[in-house]
C-alpha cells in the first residue's frame, strides 16, 4: 500500500462507507459557513485596514459607539447557522452510533502495539481487517490495557478502545480494495506504528478469506510461516539478525539466551511456548517486557506449527 | 487630542522631586526578590514566562525537524514523546495561562484602575514564588528521565505504564494552580476595592473585563485540577483504583475531571488575549470602541457557558451519546458571545484612524487568525464532522490557530504596546513590522498545513507516519523555521530597544486610559496623587467629532 489513505477530494480521504457520505456533506455545510465568514471577517478588516488607513494626527473618527440593531442582528443570524449546523451534526452523529440489527459482528481487540480481530467463527487475525463489501458491520471494541482508538480514516470512524468496557463502531464498506486502520489515542512508544491492513473483499471473496483463516490442513512448517506472517511476528523479530523490539529468530531454536535477570536458557520447545503465552516471563537481557500474550489466540496446533517453522529458519 | 481623564498632578519627570521610577528605585537583587511592587511582580513574570516560551519554542522546532521525514530524523520514539509532552505542559502551564495575568495583568491593572497596587501586594509575591516552585518541579522531569504522557496526562498510561517521571510533573502543575487561584483572587478583590474616584465598572478599560472573567475561571476552575491530579497522584502511588479499570476504576470518569479543569483553562488562556486586543484596536484606531457592553458581557459569558461544555473533548471516547449531543450543542452557544466580540471589533475599525504601528499589526493578524481558529472550532463541535477529525492534526492546527494565532499575537501586540510604559523605551518599529510579517507568514505556513494533514487522516503525537503525509510535514517544518526566526527578530527588537531605544513619553500613542497619564516608566506609587476619573477610556474623538 504506497498510499493507503486515498484522496477523496482536496481536503478529505475517498469515502469509503456509506457513513463518509454523511460526514462529508456535514464537513461542506461547515466548511461553506466558515469560508464565507472568513471572507466576511478577513475581507472587512483588510479593507479597512487599507481605507481608513492614520493620514494625519488630526484624522477624525467615527463617534458612533454601539447601534442595538446592528448587534442584535448579527448575533442572531450567526446563533441560527450554528444551531443549525448542530443539528446537521447530531443526524450523523445519531446514525453512527446505532449499528443496524442485521450487521454482521467482529470483536477488536487493542494492545500496545497490535490490533486483534476475532470472527464469529472463531477466526483470529492480527493487524488485518478483512470486512464484506456492502454489508454492515459492527466492531466491538476493547482493550487489554490502556485507552487506543479505532480509526479508519476512509470510512470516517473513530472510537477510543477503553479498558473495562466495551465500545464499537460500525460500517458499511462500499469498494473492495485496502485501507488502513490507525490507534488515534496516544499509547505510548509504538502508538505510531499501531496499524492494520483493513481488506474490503467482496462477498465470496470474503467468505474464502474466512475459511481459507482456518488453514487446518496445511503441513506444520507452512502453516507455522504463514502464521509468523499473519500475527506481525516480523514486527519486532527479524529472520535475519537485525535487532528490532525484540530478538532475532535467526538461528533461534536450540541457542543460549541470557534473561533480564541473569539466567541462562536454551530455546527449545517449553521455552517458544512460554514467551508466546507468558511473554513477561522470561525476557532476553537488553530487550523491553512489550511483547503480548498470544494466549487464548494461538490453539495448541498453532503452536506446533509456530515451532516447527521457527526451527526451520537458519 | 484632547486628555479626557483628569488627573491632579501628572508625575512627568521620574527624579522630579516625586520619587523615582520602579525600576530604578530600589536597586541590587534581594530588592527585586522582596519587592511587592506590582509593577516588579509583573516583570519577573515577563522574563520568567518569555524563558518557558523560549523553551518550549525550542522543543517545537526540535520536534518538527524529527517530523520532517517520515521514520527517524534526529531522536528516538521515546525521546520524541517525552519531548511533545514537555512542549504542552510547558506552554501551557508555564507560559499561556500565567504569562497575560501574570505580566501584563500585573503591571497594568492596578495603574488602569488608578491604583497604588494589587489588594494583596505580598500574596502577590507569593504567586510568583509559587510559578517559579512549581516550575522548578515540572522542569526536574528534563533531568529525571522526562515524561511521556502528553500534557493531559491521560490514565491509564499516565498511572500504570509509563515508567516516566509523572509525580514530579504533575505535583509542579498542582503548585502552579495554587499560583493560579491566588492570582486570580488578588485581581478580584482589586478590581472590586481599588478603582480610583470616578471609575465605574462601565468606565474600566475592556482588558481589564476580560480579566476579570478570567480571574473568575481560575479560581472557580482550578481546584478541580488540583484535586484531579492529586488523585492521579495517589492512584499511580498507591493503587487505590478510582481510574484504572483492572482496580475496578474509570479512565474516562479522569477525562471528565481533567477537562472540567481544562476547557475551562482554554478561557484563562484566551480572554486576556481578546481584552488586549481592545486596547489595541481602539488606541491604534483613535476610535470609540464599539459595542462596550457587549464585549464586557461576553467576556463573562464566555467565562460562565465554558464551564459547560468540556465534553466536547470526549465525543469519541465512550461517553453516552446524550452527554455527547448535549456538549455539542453548548458548544455552539459558547461560540456566539466569541463571534460577537470579532464584529464589535472590526466595527471599532470602520472609520477609524488606523495606524500601522506593531501593535495594531498584531492586532490585525489576530483578527484573521484568530477568525480560522474559531471557524474551525465549528467543524470539530459538529458530532459528526468530529468522529472524523478528532484526535488528528486538524484539531493540533485548531487549537495553535486560537492559543498561538489568538493568544500569543495579542500578548506580543500587547508588549509592544505597552513596551515603552514598562521600560521606558521605544522600539524600533522597521524590526517590530519584520517581526510581525515573518510570525504572520510563518504561522500559517506551518499550521495550515496542518488542517490539510488532519482532514487527509493523520493523527496526532505520532512519532512515524504514512509516507504519503510528507510532503505537507516538510512544508509545515519549514514554516516553523520563519516563525522561529520571526519570534528571534522580536526578541533581538527588544534587546536593542533596551540598549538604546529612544526615551518613552508618558503617552506615546494617544491612548485614554490611566496608564497613559503616568510617567513612563511609572513611579513607585503609580501616580503622585489618586486620579480622578470622569471619562470612559475610550472617548476619542468626542470633542471634534
Amino acid at each position: 500500500m504506497k498510499n493507503p489513505i486515498e484522496l477523496g477530494s482536496f481536503w478529505l480521504p475517498r469515502q469509503g462507507s456509506t457513513l463518509a457520505e454523511r460526514i462529508d456533506s456535514a464537513w461542506a455545510a461547515a466548511y461553506w459557513v466558515s469560508v464565507l465568514f472568513f471572507i466576511l471577517v478577513a475581507g472587512a478588516t483588510v479593507l479597512f485596514a487599507i481605507k481608513y488607513k492614520r493620514r494625519s494626527e488630526r484624522d477624525k473618527t467615527s463617534p458612533i459607539d454601539h447601534s442595538t440593531t446592528v448587534e442584535v442582528v448579527w448575533t442572531l443570524i450567526p446563533l441560527a447557522i450554528v444551531i443549525s449546523l448542530f443539528f446537521v451534526g447530531m443526524r450523523g452523529y445519531v446514525h453512527a452510533s446505532v449499528a443496524p440489527a442485521e450487521a454482521y459482528e467482529i470483536n477488536a481487540t487493542g494492545e500496545m502495539y497490535l490490533w486483534t480481530f476475532t470472527y464469529p467463527d472463531g477466526t483470529t487475525t492480527v493487524n488485518e481487517l478483512a470486512v464484506p463489501r456492502g454489508r454492515p458491520v459492527r466492531i466491538i471494541l476493547s482493550s487489554k490495557d490502556i485507552l487506543h482508538a479505532f480509526f479508519i480514516p476512509e470510512f470516517r470512524v473513530k472510537q477510543d478502545v477503553v479498558p473495562g468496557s466495551y465500545t464499537s463502531v460500525w460500517f458499511e464498506a462500499t469498494e473492495a480494495r485496502e485501507t488502513v486502520l490507525l490507534c488515534a489515542e496516544y499509547c505510548g512508544s509504538g502508538h505510531s506504528d499501531m496499524m492494520a491492513t483493513v481488506k474490503v473483499l467482496e462477498p465470496s471473496d470474503f467468505d474464502k478469506w474466512l475459511e481459507g483463516n482456518n488453514n487446518s490442513d496445511l503441513p506444520p512448517e507452512e502453516l507455522g510461516k504463514l502464521l509468523f506472517a499473519k500475527r506481525s511476528c516480523a514486527t519486532c523479530h527479524s529472520l535475519d539478525g537485525t535487532r528490532i523490539q525484540g530478538p532475532s529468530l535467526k538461528a533461534v531454536f536450540g541457542r543460549e539466551e541470557e534473561l533480564a535477570d541473569g539466567a541462562k536458557v536454551v530455546v527449545d520447545e517449553n521455552y517458544i511456548r512460554e514467551s508466546l503465552f507468558n511473554p513477561g516471563g522470561q525476557v532476553v537481557r537488553g530487550y523491553p517486557p512489550v511483547m503480548p500474550s498470544f494466549k487464548g489466540l494461538l490453539k495448541d496446533k498453532e503452536v506446533d506449527a509456530l515451532i516447527a517453522y521457527l526451527k526451520t529458519v537458519k | 487630542m484632547s486628555q479626557t481623564v483628569t488627573t491632579l498632578d501628572v508625575n512627568t519627570a521620574p527624579d522630579g522631586g516625586h520619587g523615582t521610577d520602579y525600576i530604578r528605585a530600589q536597586s541590587g537583587i534581594m530588592s527585586w526578590l522582596t519587592t511587592v511592587d506590582h509593577k516588579r511582580i509583573g516583570l519577573m513574570y515577563l522574563i520568567s514566562t518569555f524563558i518557558a516560551f523560549a523553551m518550549g519554542g525550542v522543543f517545537a522546532l526540535i520536534l518538527r525537524l524529527e517530523l520532517l521525514t517520515p521514520k527517524q530524523t534526529i531522536m528516538s520514539a521515546n525521546t520524541y514523546n517525552q519531548m511533545f509532552t514537555l512542549h504542552g505542559a510547558v506552554m501551557t502551564f508555564l507560559f499561556i495561562i500565567p504569562s497575560i495575568p501574570g505580566a501584563l495583568g500585573n503591571f497594568l491593572l492596578p495603574i488602569m484602575i488608578g491604583a497604588k497596587d494589587v489588594a494583596f501586594p505580598k500574596l502577590n509575591l507569593l504567586s510568583l514564588y509559587l510559578y517559579w516552585i512549581g516550575a522548578l518541579f515540572t522542569l526536574s522531569s528534563l533531568i529525571t528521565g522526562g515524561i511521556d504522557t502528553g500534557w493531559t496526562f491521560y490514565v491509564p498510561y499516565s498511572s500504570t505504564v509509563t515508567t516516566t517521571s509523572v509525580l514530579s510533573v504533575t505535583f509542579g502543575v498542582f503548585i502552579l494552580g495554587f499560583s493560579s487561584v491566588l492570582t486570580g483572587l488578588n485581581f478580584i478583590v482589586t478590581m472590586h476595592k481599588l478603582r480610583a474616584p470616578g471609575m465605574g465598572w462601565y468606565k474600566m478599560p475592556l482588558m481589564l473585563w476580560a480579566i476579570y472573567a478570567t480571574s473568575i475561571v481560575q479560581i472557580l476552575a482550578t481546584p478541580v485540577l488540583g484535586i484531579t491530579l492529586l488523585l492521579l497522584i495517589a492512584e499511580r502511588a498507591f493503587h487505590i483504583g478510582i481510574f484504572d479499570p483492572a482496580l475496578g476504576g474509570d479512565p474516562v470518569l479522569y477525562q471528565h475531571f481533567f477537562w472540567f479543569y481544562s476547557h475551562p483553562a482554554v478561557y484563562i488562556m484566551i480572554l486576556p488575549g481578546m481584552g488586549i486586543i481592545n486596547e489595541l484596536i481602539s488606541v491604534h484606531a483613535r476610535r470609540r470602541i464599539f459595542g462596550y457592553k457587549a464585549i464586557a458581557f461576553s467576556s463573562v459569558a464566555i467565562a460562565l457557558v465554558g464551564f459547560l461544555v468540556w465534553g466536547h473533548h470526549m465525543f469519541t471516547s465512550g461517553q453516552s451519546e446524550f452527554a455527547a449531543i448535549m456538549f455539542s450543542f453548548l458548544t455552539f452557544l459558547v461560540a456566539i458571545p466569541s463571534g460577537v466580540k470579532v464584529f464589535n471589533w472590526i466595527a471599532t475599525l470602520w472609520r477609524g484612524s488606523i495606524s500601522y504601528s506593531a501593535p495594531m499589526l498584531y492586532a490585525l493578524s489576530f483578527l484573521i487568525l484568530f477568525s480560522i481558529g474559531g471557524l474551525t472550532g465549528i467543524f470539530l463541535g459538529m458530532l459528526s464532522v468530529d468522529l472524523h477529525l478528532h484526535d488528528t492534526y486538524f484539531v493540533v492546527a485548531h487549537f495553535h490557530y486560537v492559543m498561538v494565532g489568538g493568544t500569543v499575537i495579542a500578548y506580543i501586540g500587547g508588549l509592544h504596546h505597552w513596551w515603552p510604559k514598562i521600560t521606558g523605551k521605544m522600539y524600533s518599529e522597521r524590526l517590530a513590522t519584520i517581526s510581525c510579517a515573518l510570525v504572520f507568514i510563518g504561522f500559517n505556513v506551518t499550521f495550515f498545513s496542518q488542517f490539510i494533514m488532519g482532514s487527509r487522516g493523520m493523527p496526532r503525537r505520532y512519532y512515524n507516519y504514512l509516507d504519503q503525509f510528507q510532503p505537507l510535514h516538510a512544508f509545515s517544518t519549514v514554516g516553523s523555521w520563519i516563525l522561529g526566526l520571526g519570534f528571534l527578530v522580536m526578541i533581538i527588537c527588544f534587546i536593542k530597544s533596551l540598549r538604546s531605544g529612544a526615551p518613552a513619553p508618558a503617552n506615546p500613542w494617544g491612548g485614554l486610559s490611566l496608564e497613559w497619564t503616568t510617567a513612563s516608566p511609572p513611579i513607585t506609587e503609580n501616580f503622585v496623587r489618586t486620579p480622578i476619573v470622569t471619562k470612559g477610556a475610550y472617548d476619542f474623538n468626542t470633542e471634534n467629532a
